[in-house]
């Protein structure tokens, strides 16, 4: 076990734990999207859980740093905001803002960081850039709407861990990248029985398509 | 071009491509030497080619369309027999490219990155070709066609089904001939 300092709180942890676990074990919230606890490998894609450390230049992803005994860290620092605010207006850019439509709407991830940040779900000084078609119906079971996918990767990630071949990957790249299966595989695949996708989404953009 | 003929060349290509596996080794790094190796020899990527590669290296079929959807250089339709490819680069973008993309796309009835039916014709989009001095550029056929507008994707195209019929006579003419 080792002690650090989080916020003026001392607080013991584990050796190798990340420092977002302890936070988030602590009840000391930040923002993320793309980290799953247990996960081998942090991504540091959604570039929201900015933290930093005294004695580091400049904020660090805290997902991708392992605790360290005597280590003084701050969350909640003007700089950390100003960061996590810039990087979910620009995840909300390229998001269809429809809550009243969106069966997400009221647990949904974007809104409660929205909420914390003080953000406002429509940002005023970012175009917004949104894809075409607004759903796609290509899967045999599920429905994909990427308007509503933020990309953190968690689908693609718990597909990797349920299966030993996995269904769901990023294809395309840049602002054209969408979460995506391969056709040929329809005949194999177990996802309406599986359904961890559809379970972990944060935004509602996997959905089990309803029959008739 | 019949679908027997399209499956006959198809299994063709597989078999090139499965005689060819066995020189590479079977870590994950080596897909994109092989996806590589088959664009190359091969000009795309057929369905059939992807399942064969993950099964060789042991990896979902999806990661390894994930992987070739990334890059530009990977093509998942054959290429017609008139390639043509609409520049986008700074220069081509800022006077119009784009609408010439589009142009193309509406009269050939297919998107970037897909080839015609008749395989007469495929479209892709590239970045700077090297003249930005004639934006917006197309180079059909390998010849370069700058200061592009609607009037002149029209006339490209009517040049080649001209041609094309002109063709069609002269190899009619000749069988009545014999």
């Amino acid at each position: 076990m080792i002690t650090l300092t989080i916020d003026n709180r001392e607080i013991t942890a584990k050796e190798g734990a990340t420092l977002l676990q302890v936070c988030l074990d602590h009840d000391i919230y930040i923002p993320h999207l793309c980290y799953l606890e247990g996960m081998e490998h942090a991504a540091a894609s959604c570039r929201l859980c900015f933290v930093e450390i005294e004695g580091v230049a400049g904020p660090v992803t805290s997902c991708t740093t392992i605790v360290k005994e005597g280590m003084v860290v701050k969350t909640d620092t003007e700089v950390v905001r100003h960061l996590q605010r810039a990087s979910l207006q620009l995840l909300l850019s390229v998001h269809h803002v429809d809550c009243a439509h969106c069966p997400a709407n009221r647990k949904c991830a974007l809104q409660d960081m929205a909420k914390f940040l003080k953000v406002g779900l429509k940002p005023k000084y970012l175009e917004q850039h949104l894809k075409e078609p607004e759903i796609d119906q290509g899967h045999p079971y599920l429905d994909y709407y990427p308007n509503r996918c933020v990309l953190c990767g968690r689908c693609v990630l718990v597909c990797k861990n349920s299966h030993d071949r996995p269904f769901l990957t990023f294809a395309k790249r840049g602002l054209d990248t969408v979460i995506s299966f391969y056709e040929e595989d329809r005949a194999e695949m177990p996802c309406d029985e599986c359904l961890a996708c559809v379970e972990i989404c944060p935004v509602s953009a996997l959905m089990k398509r309803k029959v008739g | 071009m019949t679908k027997q003929n399209n499956s006959d060349e198809e299994r063709i290509i597989l078999e090139d491509i499965e005689s060819r596996l066995s020189s590479f080794g079977k870590d994950r790094w080596n897909l994109i030497p092989i996806l590589q190796m088959i664009q190359t020899r091969h000009h795309y990527l057929p369905a059939d080619a992807i399942r064969m590669v993950a099964n060789y290296l042991d990896i979902a079929a999806c990661e390894v369309y994930g992987v070739a959807t990334f890059y530009n250089q990977f093509r998942f339709n054959p290429p017609g027999k008139h390639p043509i490819q609409v520049c986008l680069g700074t220069a081509c973008h800022v006077s119009g490219g784009d609408i010439i993309l589009e142009n193309f796309e509406r009269k050939l009835g297919i998107r970037e990155g897909e080839t015609t039916e008749d395989r007469e014709f495929s479209l892709e989009r590239v970045a700077c070709v090297g003249c930005c001095a004639l934006a917006p550029v197309a180079v059909v056929d390998k010849i370069v066609h700058g200061r592009m507008a609607p009037s002149k994707v029209e006339g490209l195209l009517l040049g080649f089904q001209i041609e094309k019929e002109k063709q069609e006579r002269a190899k009619r003419s000749d069988e009545s001939n014999l």
